[in-house]
């Protein structure tokens, strides 16, 4: 049995009103999959809670972060169809802080909106050069760079007519497995975001702003790519300075 | 333009980027083999001791369910544990005998089992001088789940140790608690020990969740 360490740092509480609640009637899925009884708080958090996975060491491929160039078609290789677009950001806790060397981890339909998965049946084609998935490590500032195709919407059985808006899947880690988070990235000004049930989880509209990739002109390489900005903000990390008695 | 949660609020904070459902192609991004996709060098995956790790190695196994019993074929499970010492190995390292974290994935074949090999972890001392008995940290991720629920696997056969875990103590349902407490069988794979848990989203039985 060992003895606890690490017991100086506490995270900011994570506001569960302003989180998407667990029963969303409107995203039918969640209704069988939503628990009823309250969730029990953790009123001491313990080395458990505080403390989670670093990847310095896990090994990534040269083209990991790059999903113009990691899945290519064999017989023969070229580029994925749709829009070359740069999608940066920088990983920050609630109080600014950056958060590096943490995974960053992305997955996304093609230009067509046709996930490359053995479940998805969808009438869009794949893209033989195109896989959809990348991952990274921030860098030391908590930078992080993917290059990618803008993927499609598509339509998905919820309501008789509803579509997903174009969006990129992406998971971070964070300083422990209490700041872990899974969003998705939207694309600035796309007219299904305020349709999507998905999206209308959140009750505030300012919620949803923080799921927004923002187009950044000024890192947009010209006659190559788009560059759009998400910054990731994970819960703000705070040490302890005074014994709790 | 700036996302609005770089905008300090009135307490010199930023709100928490929002939480998404991970969707039902989470293995794309998370459990590549899983959607199909070949696997790159090194993925994280449920193998979370070698046979050369310190400590009993054994299997950990179960179903998700939903409220209407049905089995969760989409779930995408995380794993955080302590080795047999009782310590986190915080440097994920797929070179090392044991690593503290891990991922799985029930699937929409067969019995839709998820499964990790790990050891089972030591028991763990708080500062307060009470002590945890041994237990997995588990993240679940699915379609239809809004923001990750967290629970906690415990081993049926750390009965004293159970009884004495502040954790389990601060469930106030006696009944409830019997939710996180694996089985233990014999005839897991390899001829390792299997403790088994189900994992029930909703309704009778339902899991205890924690927030943290």
């Amino acid at each position: 049995m060992s003895l606890n360490r690490n017991l100086n740092r506490r995270f900011v509480e994570r506001d569960r009103q302003w989180h998407p609640a667990a029963y969303t009637p409107g995203y039918k899925t969640s209704v069988p999959r939503s628990p009823s009884q309250a969730l029990v708080s953790l009123q001491t958090p313990s080395v458990s809670e505080l403390t989670g996975p670093e990847f310095r060491r896990l090994r990534m491929g040269p083209h990991d972060n790059d999903l113009l160039l990691n899945f290519r078609d064999a017989d023969s290789p070229g580029l994925p169809v749709g829009e070359r677009v740069i999608m940066f950001g920088r990983v920050v806790d609630q109080f600014g802080k950056p958060v590096p060397q943490t995974l960053v981890e992305m997955w996304q339909a093609n230009a067509g909106g046709r996930y490359r998965h053995k479940k998805d049946s969808y009438l869009a084609p794949l893209d033989p050069n195109f896989g959809g998935v990348g991952r990274c490590l921030t860098d030391d500032d908590g930078w992080y760079h993917f290059r990618t195709i803008k993927p499609g919407p598509y339509p998905w059985p919820n309501g008789i007519n509803t579509w997903r808006p174009a969006h990129i899947h992406v998971s971070v880690m964070g300083p422990a497995i209490s700041t872990r988070l899974i969003t998705q990235m939207y694309f600035e000004g796309d007219p299904l975001i305020p349709i999507c049930p998905i999206v209308q989880t959140l009750k505030d509209e300012e919620a949803v702003g923080t799921m927004i990739g923002r187009l950044d002109m000024a890192r947009s390489r010209p006659m190559d790519a788009l560059a759009y900005r998400f910054d990731l903000v994970v819960r703000g990390e705070l040490q302890t300075y005074f014994e709790n008695q | 333009m700036q996302q609005p949660n770089l905008t300090p609020t009135a307490n010199l904070m930023l709100r928490e980027t929002a939480s998404q459902t991970a969707g039902p192609y989470v293995h794309i991004g998370l459990a590549l083999a899983v959607a199909g996709l070949p696997e790159r060098d090194e993925e994280i995956w449920n193998e979370l001791a070698k046979d050369n790790a310190e400590g009993e190695r054994i299997e950990v196994a179960g179903r998700v369910i939903d409220g209407n019993g049905d089995l969760v074929r989409d779930a995408l499970l995380e794993a955080w544990q302590a080795d047999a010492n009782g310590d986190y190995q915080t440097a994920f390292d797929l070179k090392a005998p044991f690593n503290s974290f891990g991922r799985t994935a029930t699937t929409a074949e067969g019995n839709s089992e998820w499964r990790f090999v790990t050891v089972k972890p030591g028991a763990i001392a708080r500062p307060d001088g009470r002590t945890m008995a041994p237990h997995i940290n588990l993240t679940i991720f699915a379609r239809g789940v809004n923001l990750h629920l967290q629970t906690r696997l415990y081993f049926d056969d750390e009965q004293k140790a159970n009884a004495g875990c502040p954790v389990l103590g601060a469930i106030e349902s006696p009944a409830r608690r019997q939710t996180l407490i694996a089985r233990r069988e014999e005839g897991g794979e390899g001829g390792l020990p299997r403790y088994r848990l189900d994992i029930v989203l909703q309704g009778e039985g339902e899991t205890v969740f924690f927030d943290f």
